[in-house]
C-alpha cells in the first residue's frame, strides 16, 4: 500500500566513495581521513591495547593475545574461501604451525624467534603439499578433506605416541615478554589483512577468483592452475601457522587439542559474522567472538548455548555480516523520498 | 601435426585414428556431422583431452602428453564452441586473465601495468569499439556473439602460432562473421596455423584451403572445399545430419 504521503528510504553511496573506487581523486585532508580514517583507528586500537596492561590486568592482555591469534586465524580462512577454497579443518594450519616450532626449538635447538619464523613458512609450505593431491577436489569435496586431516593426525599423534602423544610437546621456552609476542602478532594481523586484500584486488586475484568460477577457461589462457592453487593455499596458510607458532610459545607446551575443533569452527563463524568476503571482516568477526566467548564464561555449562544463541541471532538479523553492514553504513547516507 | 590419435569414451571411438596436418600459414577447415568428433580432436590436439594412442606433434615435438598449459606456452591457443566466459567479470578483465599468463608477458609484453591497454586493443581487434559500454560490462551481460567474439580476444592474448576455433561462427550473425573474416584471413597471413571447426560452410570456405571431414571419429575426407563437397561419402554423411543454411 502506497498511501499519499507515503515516503520510502533511499540509500545514495556518498561522492567520495564513487570517486575513491575508480579514480583516486582526493579533495582535501578531510576525505583522506575518511577513507584512512578506519584503518588507521583499527590499527592504532592494535597497537595501543598492549601497552594499556596496567589498566586492563594481565587477563585481558592473554584474552587479546588470543584473540589476535584467532583473527588471523578467520583472515585466512576468509582468503582461502575467496578464492573458492572452503575450509572445514583450519586446525590443520594452526596445528602444524604449533608442532613444527615446537620441533624447531625443542630439537634443532633454534631461538625461540627463528623458530616462530621457520615453523610458521615450513608448516604453510608443508600444509600446502599435503593438501595438493586434493586441491583439483571440487566444493565440498575439498571441505570434506580438510575436515577429516585434523582429526586424522590427532589419531595419529594418539595412536603412535609420536610427537609427544597425548602430553604434547612441553617445555617450549617463551618469545620474549607477552608484549613481544602480541607485537608479533598484531603487526603480522596488520599485514595479512592488508596484504591478502591487496592481494585479491589484484589481477592475481583476478587470476584466482577466476580459477575457482571457470577453471577450464583458465587452463585455455595458458596458467597452471594447479601451482597457482598451491600458491594460494601456502600464502592463505600462512596467517593461521603464525597464529599456532606464537600461541605455542605462548603456552610453552603444544598438543593434540592444537588440532581440536574449536580452531576449525571459530574461523568459520568469525568470517561469517564480520562478513565474508573481505579480510577485515573476518578479523572484526574474530575480534567480537573471543571476548564475547570469555565474557560468557560466567554461564558456565550454559556457555556454549548463550554463545550459539548470539550467533545465530547475529546471522539471522545481520545475513551481510556485521563489518560488511557498518562499512556499508559508513559509505552510504539515507534520505526519505515522496514515493 | 596430428599422427593417427584416436581416443574412445567408454564405448564410442569419438577420434578413430586421425591424422592431419597444418603448416604455419594454413588455414584447415574440419567439418563433420553433430557428434562426429571435432571437438574430441581439438581437445586432443590443445591437451585437454590425452589419446589412447597416436602422436600429436607441433614443431617436431611429440606433445601428447603435454599439459593444457605447456602447449599453450608453446603457442597453441583455442575458444571453446559453447563460450566459457568469466562471468561476473567485464568483457576487458575476461582479456586480462590471459594476459597475465607466462606466453603473453613473454610475447606480448603485458607485464604489470601494461595489461588493460593490450586488454583494451585486443577487444577492439575482435570488433568491440573501444569506450563502448560493452567492454565494462560483466560477460553475463554481453549476447552470445559478443561471447564468441570474447572467446577470440582470449585466444588471441595469448599470440598463438596454432588457433583452433570451435565453431566460432554458430549464433553470430551474418554482419559478425563478415566483420571477422578480414581478420582470421590476417592471422594467416602472418604465418600462423589456422583450425576452423565449422558448419557454417559458406563462411568457412572464405578462409580456408583445404578441409578435412570426419564421420564417426574417422577421416572419410580431404581437400579443396568445392571438390569435397561433391564426393559420395561425404554428402552421404551429411545426409540426415544438419547442413546449415549457409551451406
Ligand atoms: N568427455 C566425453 N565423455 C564421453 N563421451 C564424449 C566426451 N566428449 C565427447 N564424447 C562423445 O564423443 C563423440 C564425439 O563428440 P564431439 O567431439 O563433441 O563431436 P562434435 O564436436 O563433432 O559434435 C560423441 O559421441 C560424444 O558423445
Ligand atoms: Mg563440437
Amino acid at each position: 500500500m502506497t498511501a499519499p504521503g507515503a515516503y520510502r528510504r533511499e540509500r545514495l553511496d556518498r561522492g567520495i566513495k564513487v570517486r575513491s573506487d575508480d579514480i583516486f581523486a582526493l579533495a582535501g585532508w578531510a576525505e583522506l581521513v575518511y577513507l584512512a580514517g578506519p584503518r588507521v583507528a583499527a590499527a592504532v586500537l592494535l597497537l595501543v591495547f598492549p601497552l594499556l596492561r596496567n589498566w586492563t590486568g594481565d587477563y585481558w592482555q592473554t584474552v587479546f593475545l588470543v584473540a589476535v591469534a584467532m583473527m588471523l586465524a578467520a583472515v585466512s580462512w576468509a582468503f582461502l574461501e575467496n578464492v573458492g577454497l572452503v575450509s572445514l579443518g583450519h586446525s590443520l594450519f594452526f596445528g602444524a604451525g604449533g608442532y613444527l616450532t615446537a620441533i624447531a626449538v625443542l630439537d634443532l635447538r633454534l631461538p625461540p624467534l627463528l623458530a616462530v619464523v621457520c615453523g610458521t613458512v615450513v608448516a604453510a609450505a608443508g600444509c600446502g603439499v599435503l593438501l595438493g593431491p586434493v586441491l583439483r577436489l571440487r566444493g565440498v569435496y575439498f571441505s570434506l578433506v580438510t575436515f577429516a586431516l585434523p582429526l586424522l593426525f590427532a589419531r595419529v599423534i594418539e595412536a603412535t605416541k609420536i610427537l609427544g602423544g597425548t602430553e604434547g610437546l612441553a617445555g617450549i621456552p617463551g618469545l620474549g615478554s607477552l608484549e613481544a609476542r602480541q607485537y608479533l602478532l598484531v603487526v603480522g594481523l596488520l599485514v595479512a589483512t592488508f596484504g591478502l586484500q591487496r592481494l585479491l584486488d589484484s589481477d592475481y586475484g583476478l587470476v584466482l577468483h577466476a580459477i575457482r568460477d571457470n577453471d577450464l577457461s583458465v587452463r585455455a589462457s595458458g596458467i597452471p592452475v594447479g601451482w597457482w592453487k598451491f600458491g594460494a593455499v601456502v600464502v592463505g596458510a600462512l596467517p593461521a601457522t603464525l597464529a599456532g607458532a606464537v600461541l605455542a610459545t605462548h603456552y610453552h607446551v603444544v598438543g593434540m587439542s592444537a588440532f581440536a575443533l574449536d580452531y576449525s569452527v571459530l574461523p568459520l563463524t568469525a568470517a561469517v559474522l564480520g562478513g565474508p568476503g573481505t579480510m577485515a571482516g573476518a578479523a572484526v568477526g574474530a575480534a567480537l567472538l573471543v571476548p564475547l566467548s570469555e565474557l560468557l564464561r560466567a554461564f558456565g555449562t550454559l556457555r556454549v548455548v548463550a554463545y550459539c544463541a548470539v550467533l545465530v541471532l547475529a546471522l539471522v538479523s545481520v545475513p551481510e555480516g556485521l563489518f560488511s553492514l557498518v562499512r556499508r553504513r559508513y559509505h552510504q547516507f539515507e534520505r526519505w523520498v515522496p514515493l | 601435426m596430428v599422427d593417427r590419435v584416436s581416443k574412445q569414451f567408454g564405448g564410442v571411438r569419438a577420434v578413430d585414428g586421425v591424422s592431419l596436418e597444418v603448416r604455419p600459414g594454413e588455414a584447415l577447415g574440419i567439418i563433420g556431422p553433430n557428434g562426429s568428433g571435432k571437438t574430441t580432436l581439438v581437445n586432443l590436439i590443445t591437451g585437454f583431452v590425452r589419446p589412447d594412442n597416436g602422436r600429436v606433434l607441433f614443431r617436431g615435438v611429440d606433445i601428447a602428453k603435454s599439459s593444457v598449459e605447456a602447449r599453450v606456452r608453446m603457442g597453441i591457443a583455442r575458444s571453446f564452441q559453447t563460450p566459457r566466459p568469466f562471468y561476473r567479470l567485464p568483457a576487458f578483465r575476461n582479456v586480462i586473465i590471459p594476459l597475465c599468463s607466462r606466453r603473453a608477458r613473454e610475447r606480448l609484453g603485458s607485464g604489470f601495468g601494461r595489461r588493460e591497454e593490450v586488454a583494451l586493443d585486443l577487444l577492439e581487434e575482435v570488433g568491440f569499439e573501444r569506450d563502448a559500454a560493452a567492454v565494462t560490462k560483466p560477460a553475463s551481460e554481453l549476447p552470445h556473439g559478443y561471447l564468441k567474439r570474447l572467446e577470440l580476444a582470449r585466444c588471441l592474448a595469448l599470440d598463438p602460432q596454432l588457433l583452433l576455433l570451435d565453431e566460432l561462427f554458430s549464433g553470430m550473425s551474418p554482419a559478425e562473421t563478415a566483420s571477422l573474416i578480414p581478420l582470421l584471413l590476417r592471422l594467416v597471413q602472418e604465418g600462423r596455423s589456422l583450425v576452423l571447426v565449422e558448419h557454417r560452410l559458406a563462411e568457412l570456405f572464405q578462409v580456408v584451403g583445404r578441409v578435412v571431414v570426419l564421420d564417426f571419429g574417422r577421416k572419410i575426407a580431404e581437400g579443396h572445399p568445392a571438390e569435397v563437397m561433391t564426393r559420395e561419402e561425404v554428402r552421404r554423411a551429411y545426409l540426415g545430419g544438419e547442413v546449415s543454411a549457409s551451406a
